[in-house]
């Protein structure tokens, strides 16, 4: 993974040094809370229902042991002893004390971390592939450009002051994991005609009140260009893009206003200035990046593995959990893990600081010391041996990761919600967990196979539920917490926007109705086919009909 | 008090800043330059009466955009004086004032309104004045300047801050020195780092660190 020189590191310490003085004039009553607010947003810090709420950033996922047991003592010393891992691969911590962030940010700093621009209007993590480097559906790999995007977007002096958030995800595989159709901008990587590595440019799609996929403004940019590109996307923007209304802000509206066609013409005439200035990217930069990203030392391996098939055909529970939480690798007898974070009555992404120096130690012993965060909150181990697999499997159950849900109905993706968030309508870890407990019958799990379920706590759509086979979202009606349900949403190639059912319901009907879009399913589907092409080919109206059903024969 | 800081330094004002006089009762919502600025941020502008009104004193004066668009004719002479300045509100066009005359360096001083301070638009148009329009006299912040936004002002071409009445302009100094060597470049260093420096892949506790490259290395 990508490692500091002294030029990050002293960035980062900088930036400790001005936070620190900030929170001091601020404490000092030096800064009002709406000069304050700013700053400290763009240093991940939300003050939120019980506490602040620090959001640490995890460059595109990637994390090395130490970087978990940085964390791990953070939640031990700062907070209460637990952490949450967010659907933007970023973790954060629900308890800390205003007066000791700086402290955690210094403490961050020292394995080459930090919570620059986890919020706020400027340009956040940018985020990817779970299995960036180790996908065999990997054309290339988009880690180093990433990387490169990281450096340049940090600190940017023209854009901190965006008229809303901005995010930014990038996908070199021929399946897109990194939903970047539904981002600010979403940067597709492949290799073109002559065999360069080129990008497909979408922009203006994003979830939130008003969701949308993303228009695709380019077919094919020359990799060196991919900077200064997006410095004329996000020119374009900050000129333009709304300030009057929070709601209208994100460049999506903008790009609707003008239309995709006019805006990608603006977007190419600033561009005209700006190609071929410094900020191309040399030869030298991008090798120098790919350098740390490459991995030399996996070992010669046959992929077939006697005593691995053995253990699956005599282990029903270990064969199932192979069969949802190991993937496919490059590498011959590799394979990539997912440690699941959505145990049945657990908040789905939280990791106790037990947890977390755990899975720093089962990195360290199987997965040359790294692990990724998925945007579906779930921590993977990207490179182990087959032959490993077993005792990993042994030592992940005991410490409570290896849930075999992966891709399942209970792999919930969900926001922090009204338990936590301040701009919540409504809770959605309670609904997720009374969910997880209505469907507690493995079997029953497996034979629904595939579905994606995400809950939001409200309409910014942190839990990503637009893009859920079944979205719940929660909803104010009249100072009570309702849930509205979307279907037939899906991330990935197909990228699209789900359709709500119908009225809201309350906490209590939504595993009821979630049931009921199960039974309709299963009567629906023919053989093999999974939920959310049941739904495509029948339309949400079977759906509706059944979940409606009683209320209608009452009306 | 002095509140100006001009090339790292507190100094005098030697330049009379000219506001627009108050709109009429009705607020007339015209359109302000393109149309499609005026749809997108329903931000007004300054209404005829409002650039007629405008008294515009004698000496070195600084006035609103719209008013030098409609009266630059009378004001020719104290241009060639170099005793005119324009300023203008982030939602205007500075394509608008960069055409209004032959040679924008014709202005002494160009300054910029942060109506607030979380205001971006303002950057991209000291970036614009910079880099695309030569321009290379001061270009100044007013309006909601604050010192945790000068750092990334400087970087964007300005070089003049006129901090808000309400804070020390000499205690805000020590921002313009936040961050030693930013990654991206930007109008005051036009070279991202990785051309400022060769950069290694290593392990940071390994012996090689980054050496200076020298200018003419840079291509
Ligand atoms: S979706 Fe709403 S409730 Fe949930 S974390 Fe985001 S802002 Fe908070």
């Amino acid at each position: 993974m990508y490692l500091y020189d002294d030029i990050d590191q002293r960035l980062i310490d900088e930036r400790v040094a001005q936070f620190r003085d900030q929170t001091r004039r601020y404490l000092a009553g030096q800064l009002t809370d709406d000069e304050f607010r700013p700053l400290r947003l763009q240093n991940g810090l939300y003050i939120q229902r019980h506490a602040p709420m620090l959001r640490v950033a995890i460059p595109y996922g990637l994390l090395s042991s130490a970087q978990l047991r940085k964390l791990a003592h953070i939640a031990r010393v700062y907070d209460r002893g637990y952490a949450h891992f967010t659907t933007r691969q970023d973790i954060q911590f629900n308890w800390p004390q205003l007066e000791r962030v700086p402290d955690i940010l210094a403490e961050l700093a020292t394995v080459q971390m930090h919570a620059i621009q986890t919020s706020g209007n400027c340009v956040r993590n940018i985020t990817t592939d779970q299995f960036a480097g180790v996908a065999p559906d990997e054309v290339v790999d988009p880690r180093p450009l990433a990387e490169i995007l990281r450096q340049w977007s940090s600190f940017h002096p023209e854009f901190a002051y965006l008229p809303r958030k901005f995010k930014i995800a990038v996908n070199g595989s021929l399946n897109d994991r990194a939903v970047i159709r539904v981002h600010d901008i979403g940067l597709g990587f492949y290799r073109d005609a002559k065999g360069e590595i080129a990008l497909q440019v979408w922009v203006g799609g994003g979830l939130g009140r008003t969701p949308m996929i993303g228009t695709l403004i380019r077919e094919h940019l020359e990799w060196r260009h991919m900077l200064t590109y997006c410095e004329a996307i996000l020119r374009v923007y900050n000129r333009y893009g709304r300030r009057d209304n929070a709601f209208k802000a994100r460049i999506k509206i903008l790009v609707k206003a003008l239309g995709a066609e006019e805006f990608a013409r603006q977007v190419e005439e600033e561009w005209s200035h700006l190609k071929d200035g410094p900020h191309t990217i040399t030869e030298e930069e991008f090798q120098r990046v790919s350098g740390f990203f490459q991995r030399t030392n996996y070992a010669t391996l046959d992929d077939y593995c006697p005593e691995f098939e053995q253990q699956l055909q005599t282990n029903r529970a270990f064969a199932r959990w192979v069969e949802r939480c190991v993937h496919p690798h490059k590498v011959p007898g590799y394979r990539a893990v997912t440690l699941s974070l959505k145990p049945t009555g657990v908040a789905p992404g939280d990791a106790t600081a037990d947890q977390m120096d755990s899975i720093a130690f089962l990195a360290d012993r199987y997965s040359f010391g790294e692990l990724r965060v998925s945007h579906e909150q779930n921590l993977i181990l990207a490179d182990v041996r087959v032959s490993d697999l077993y005792a990993l499997w042994e030592q992940a159950k005991r410490i409570g990761v290896a849930t075999p849900n992966i891709g399942l109905l209970t792999d919930i993706i969900c926001c922090p919600g009204g338990d936590f968030c301040s701009l919540a309508n409504a809770k959605s870890i309670p609904i997720a967990r009374a969910i997880q407990e209505k469907f507690d019958d493995l079997d029953y799990l497996y034979d629904i196979g595939d579905l994606d379920l995400n809950i939001s706590g409200c309409m910014n759509s942190c839990g990503h539920h637009h893009v859920a086979h079944i979205g719940v979202l929660g909803v104010d009606k009249d100072g009570a917490e309702w849930y509205q349900i979307t279907l037939g949403g899906s991330q990935g190639n197909d990228a699209a926007i789900g359709t709500v059912i119908g009225p809201a319901f309350a906490a209590e009907e939504v595993p009821g109705v979630v049931q009921k879009l199960i039974e309709t399913y299963v009567a629906e589907r023919l053989e093999g086919e999974r939920f959310i092409d049941t739904v495509r080919r029948v339309g949400i109206a079977p759906f509706k009909a059944n979940v409606y059903a009683k209320e209608a024969a009452h009306a | 008090m002095r509140n100006l800081i001009r090339n790292h330094a507190v100094v005098a004002d030697d330049w009379t800043f000219v506001p627009l006089p108050p709109p009429a009762e009705e607020t007339i919502r015209k359109q302000a330059g393109k149309v499609v600025i005026f749809k997108l941020t329903g931000e007004p502008a300054a209404t005829p009466e409002q650039i007629q009104a405008t008294e515009i004193p004698s000496g070195k004066v600084i006035i609103p955009l719209s008013v030098w668009l409609a009266r630059k004719e009378e004001l020719a002479a104290r241009v060639a004086a170099s005793e005119i300045g324009v300023w203008l509100e982030t939602h205007e066009l500075v394509e608008d004032l960069v055409g209004s005359l032959p040679d924008i360096n014709a202005l002494p001083v160009i300054a910029i309104h942060f109506p607030r301070f979380a205001d971006g638009r303002g950057f991209s148009i000291a970036t614009l004045l910079r880099t695309r329009f030569g321009y290379r006299n001061e270009i100044r912040a007013v309006g909601d300047v604050l010192r945790d936004q000068l750092f990334y002002m400087k970087r964007c071409g300005f070089d003049a801050f006129a901090i808000r009445e309400d804070r020390s302009a000499e205690e805000a100094l020590a921002s313009l020195r936040d961050f030693s060597e930013p990654y991206q470049g930007a109008v005051d260093n036009p070279l991202p780092v990785w051309r400022r420096y060769t950069r290694y892949c290593q392990h940071p506790f390994a012996e090689r660190k980054y050496q200076p490259v020298h200018e003419d290395e840079v291509d």
